[in-house]
């Protein structure tokens, strides 16, 4: 096992923070001014950092991909936000948010990391609510909260079902505030193609301008990832249909290492596939399931009905129907996390009980809330909900049960980084998402807003500041250097490669392939013979990609197809590598269900003794496989314990 | 479901756009708006030909990022909908299904259908926020707020930017975008505190950037996918007299460092 050093702070796991900060370097307000940081991304993890370094008087630049940073995926978040506030009087604490993440997140996420977030997790709902963030409120004018999967309490603050879009645009325009005052600049419908090292450290970056197709430079004394995840290796997932991981697989190519690439959320509640030509999955909030009892038929006669047709899903009898996750879990039910309640939907469907005509789907029913708090509370708690899944299924939630399914949502790996959120690349860091830091194997609901912010209000400004500190001494440096040359030829010369390719095939198609082989064997469930067969299947695909791929047009101009290539070009990379974690790894945890390795009930068997560790993986060139390095997980306040909901 | 679409193309926003015809058989009903454009996308790519450029992003109908000119209405037939949340169901087998981009005068076209709106995020950054530094929060609970409160002001900021309300009104204006921004934040005791100053200076910014008046025709109440009210222009347009009649503005360009 070779070590390193991730730099957590010495003494009590409630201290940690507080010494970090007493202890971290600072940097005068006129040097601040000399001193350029670039992020990349303009989500919650990047707008949030960009604006709070604003403040601090840095000067920041942000790139994306949208034409706008309000447009950010992060916008999609529905549910909500969790914070250990206690507001609720149920019994709430930073200790118990602590715990609730390391235990949802089955025991492989990095304490001390954890341990800050719920620190922090407090003074993030005062900020937002500073900006104007809208957070629903009860009669009295002070803040509700609602409960989350893998929690006992209710500590997620809400705004509807759309949290993620009022967040955003609450750091959005703190964002806006500092693009007036000149602080931060922003390059909307930007794509990172290269990061440029220098000495060692992260220096600048290769940009391409979408509209007009230049290759742009640009310097930095420290660059941020704070891209999102690279859930769409799986084609149809949550994610927009932009969302790309080339950032962070670019990071990684320069020598940052990848945690966890195996751990990938499949949300339970998602609306199912319908057709070839579908381009997307949607979520249906997790917060559906405080009200929503999931449920299929008991009798098979009945599940056969309903793909005729013959008969309504109301019309079977209470009797009849099985609540699997009240049956398997009653002390959790149906807020059991989100890799169990997805994995015993697959449990059910497997078996023969799927709900409509492609047998892959189960019921989300709410009339049992609807006689409870009738029509019109229903209505005020997930009102717009009801109203997306009415125009994408023409059904009405009102007077028929939901028809769910899980979907790829969300990845918990990500680029390694340390306590203070840089990547083995000095100079480099990575925020959000994109890195793989707090969520172990398995991320709670309402926990990726909460980390989001953590990393970009609260963490990154002491951090980034404790590395810039160092960097004073070196004055801002012009982009005609050679490593920036021969960045941009590299550049140059894979986008020429891709255009003179011709081949017959579009890039969607090999998208739709790779997410083919990636959900049938590295998905809910994984086993070491798909896992090893999908292992030659990505590199044959890969291959035929650089053949066979096919982009009209030219690159001097707004040509979408351009981008599409780069990331799945990128994808095709990513994939492999978390086919190769997910091989590795030889037990079951969070989202990476190993079949071989599961108790006798069917939950996820894990293995503390071989396996209580991050894996990072080395990249090592072009088609070489990359080299493991394991991060040992040492828990000092937290007994290991296999999970139990029920 | 066979279908003929009239689609505005158009190279850059330097060169003249026309509009071509495509056909398109066996479209499922069920399919989503931008999954039609998807297939037809997928055609020309394998007739050689350059596909059509829309905006598109989330397809949640959250992150405004499409936008579509359908059939004489910004995000089609359907109300309260976005582009990427219309399905075919809503249309007819033969139907003739005219596609365009935004039209604006502060909306330049990028190329096919799609438009600049950096004039939002411009308006934007004139004063669409409180100026409080991260860390500077008190207690989020230390100042309730009525609940009706919150909730006007949330149904405001739900507001996407998608910039239909600009693309159907006759003069182009932008009341009911920035209307909705101002009134969010001035139905708050957080943004109270800058409302004077901040509905002056994002009117002055609109005017800049080529926007149009309101006329009261009310087409951006009606076609805003996120049915935000035009009660936020006559909100808006209280709190500009009230700033102007009581408020002592700084007349410098003064963000308070």
């Amino acid at each position: 096992m070779s070590l390193f050093d991730s730099k957590i702070p010495t003494g009590p796991l409630s201290e940690k923070w507080t010494k970090f900060k007493a202890d971290a370097k600072l940097v005068n307000p006129t040097n601040k001014r000399k001193l350029d940081v670039i992020v990349i991304g303009s989500g919650l993890a990047g707008a949030s950092a960009a604006a709070s370094l604003g403040e601090m008087g840095y000067n920041v630049k942000v790139f994306c991909y949208q034409d706008t940073p309000r447009r950010a995926h992060s916008i999609a978040a529905q549910g909500g936000i969790n914070a250990a506030k206690n507001y609720q009087n149920d019994g709430d604490s930073v200790y118990r948010l602590f715990y609730d993440t390391i235990k949802g997140g089955d025991y492989r996420a990095r304490e001390a990391n954890v341990y800050r977030l719920a620190e922090v997790s407090n003074n993030i709902i005062d900020q937002c609510v500073a900006q104007g963030v809208p957070f629903a409120r009860d009669y009295g004018g002070l803040l509700d909260n609602r409960s989350f999967g893998g929690a006992q309490v209710s500590r997620t603050f809400y705004a509807r079902g759309q949290t993620g879009q009022q967040l955003l645009l609450g750091a959005y325009g703190a964002l806006n505030r500092q693009i007036a005052k000149g602080t931060v600049k922003v390059y909307s419908r930007r794509n990172l193609l290269d990061i440029v090292v220098i000495d060692g450290k992260a220096r600048g970056v290769i940009i391409r301008n979408l509209i007009t197709g230049e290759i742009e430079r640009y310097f930095g004394h420290a660059v941020v990832i704070a891209s999102g995840g690279y859930g769409n290796v799986y084609y149809l997932s949550t994610y927009a249909m932009g969302a790309n991981s080339s950032p962070a697989w670019i990071a990684h190519k320069k020598g940052a290492w990848f945690g966890n690439p195996c751990y990938v959320q499949i949300h339970p509640t998602c609306i199912p596939v319908h057709g070839d030509y579908q381009s997307k999955l949607t979520l249906m909030s997790e917060s559906l399931r405080n009200d929503g009892r999931i449920w299929v038929p008991k009798k098979m006669e009945d599940v056969q009905k309903l793909r005729r047709k013959e008969i309504k899903p109301t019309q079977i009898a209470e009797e009849d129907r099985d609540y699997y996750l009240e049956r398997r879990y009653p002390a959790f039910g149906n807020l059991v996390p989100r890799d169990v309640a997805s994995r015993a939907a697959k449990e059910r469907t497997d078996s023969g009980y799927g709900v409509n005509d492609t047998g892959l789907a189960v019921y989300l029913d709410f009339a049992e809330a609807i006689g409870r708090i009738g029509k019109k509370g229903v209505a005020a708690k997930y009102g717009n909900l009801f109203q997306m899944y009415e125009k994408i299924n023409d059904e009405n939630p009102y007077e028929t049960p939901m028809m769910i399914y899980p979907a790829t949502h969300y990845t918990m790996g990500g680029l390694w980084v340390d306590y203070e959120l840089m990547t083995t690349i000095p100079g480099l860091f990575a925020a959000g998402e994109a890195n793989f830091s707090d969520h172990g194997a398995n991320r709670l609901g309402a926990s990726a807003l909460m980390q989001g912010l953590a990393d970009g209000y609260f963490v990154l400004p002491y951090t980034l500041s404790n590395y810039l500190a160092d960097e004073i001494y070196t004055p801002r440096m012009t982009t005609d250097g050679e490593e920036f040359e021969q960045a941009e030829r590299q550049v140059k010369e894979r986008i020429e490669k891709l255009m003179s390719i011709n081949g017959t095939e579009s890039v969607d198609t090999f998208h739709k392939r790779l997410g083919k082989i990636m959900w049938e064997h590295c998905g809910m469930a994984r086993n070491a013979q798909g896992l090893k067969k999908a292992l030659e299947m990505i590199p044959e695909l890969r291959k035929e990609f650089w053949q066979n791929v096919k982009i009209p047009g030219g690159s001097d101009y707004f040509n979408p197809e351009i981008e599409k290539a780069g990331y799945v070009a990128d994808f095709l990379e990513i994939g492999e590598l978390i086919v190769r974690d997910a091989l590795h790894r030889e037990e079951s945890c969070g989202g990476h269900f190993r079949e071989e390795y599961q108790t006798q009930e069917g939950e996820a068997l894990r293995n503390d003794a071989d396996f209580a560790y991050v894996a990072a993986w080395e990249y090592k060139g072009e088609n070489k496989a990359q080299e493991l390095h394991k991060e040992e997980l040492r828990y000092e306040s937290i007994e290991l314990k296999q999970r139990n909901y029920k | 479901m066979n279908l003929t679409l009239k689609i505005w193309r158009q190279k850059n926003a330097g060169t003249k756009g026309k509009f071509e015809k495509y056909k398109l058989t066996d479209i499922s009903t069920e399919s989503s708006f931008l999954e039609m454009l998807d297939v037809l996308n997928e055609k020309l790519i394998n007739e050689n030909q350059e596909p059509i450029a829309f905006d598109h992003d989330c397809r949640e109908g959250i992150c405004g990022t499409c936008g579509l000119y359908i059939n004489g209405r910004p995000h089609g037939p359907e109300k309260g909908t976005t582009t990427c949340q219309l399905h075919m169901r809503k249309f007819k087998d033969g139907d003739v299904i005219t596609i365009e981009p935004w039209r604006a005068k502060a909306f330049p076209i990028v190329r096919d259908l799609i438009v600049d709106r950096s004039a939002f995020d411009l308006i934007l950054q004139a004063g669409g926020y409180t100026s409080v530094n991260t860390g500077n929060a008190p207690d989020a609970n230390s100042i309730p707020i009525p609940k009706l409160d919150s909730d006007r002001a949330f149904e405001s900021a739900a507001c996407i930017g998608c910039g239909a309300c600009v693309a159907t009104c006759k003069n182009a204006s932008a009341m009911l975008f920035v209307s909705a921004k101002v009134s969010h934040l001035a139905l708050l005791p957080q943004g109270r505190i800058e409302a004077a100053e901040r509905v002056q200076k994002m009117v002055a910014k609109m005017d800049e950037l080529g926007f149009g008046n309101c006329t009261n025709t009310y087409a951006c109440e009606m076609e805003c996918p996120k049915n935000i009210s035009v009660s936020n222009i006559a909100r808006m347009n209280r709190e500009f007299i009230k700033a102007k009649i009581f408020a002592e503005v700084p007349t410098a360009v003064e963000t308070g460092d």
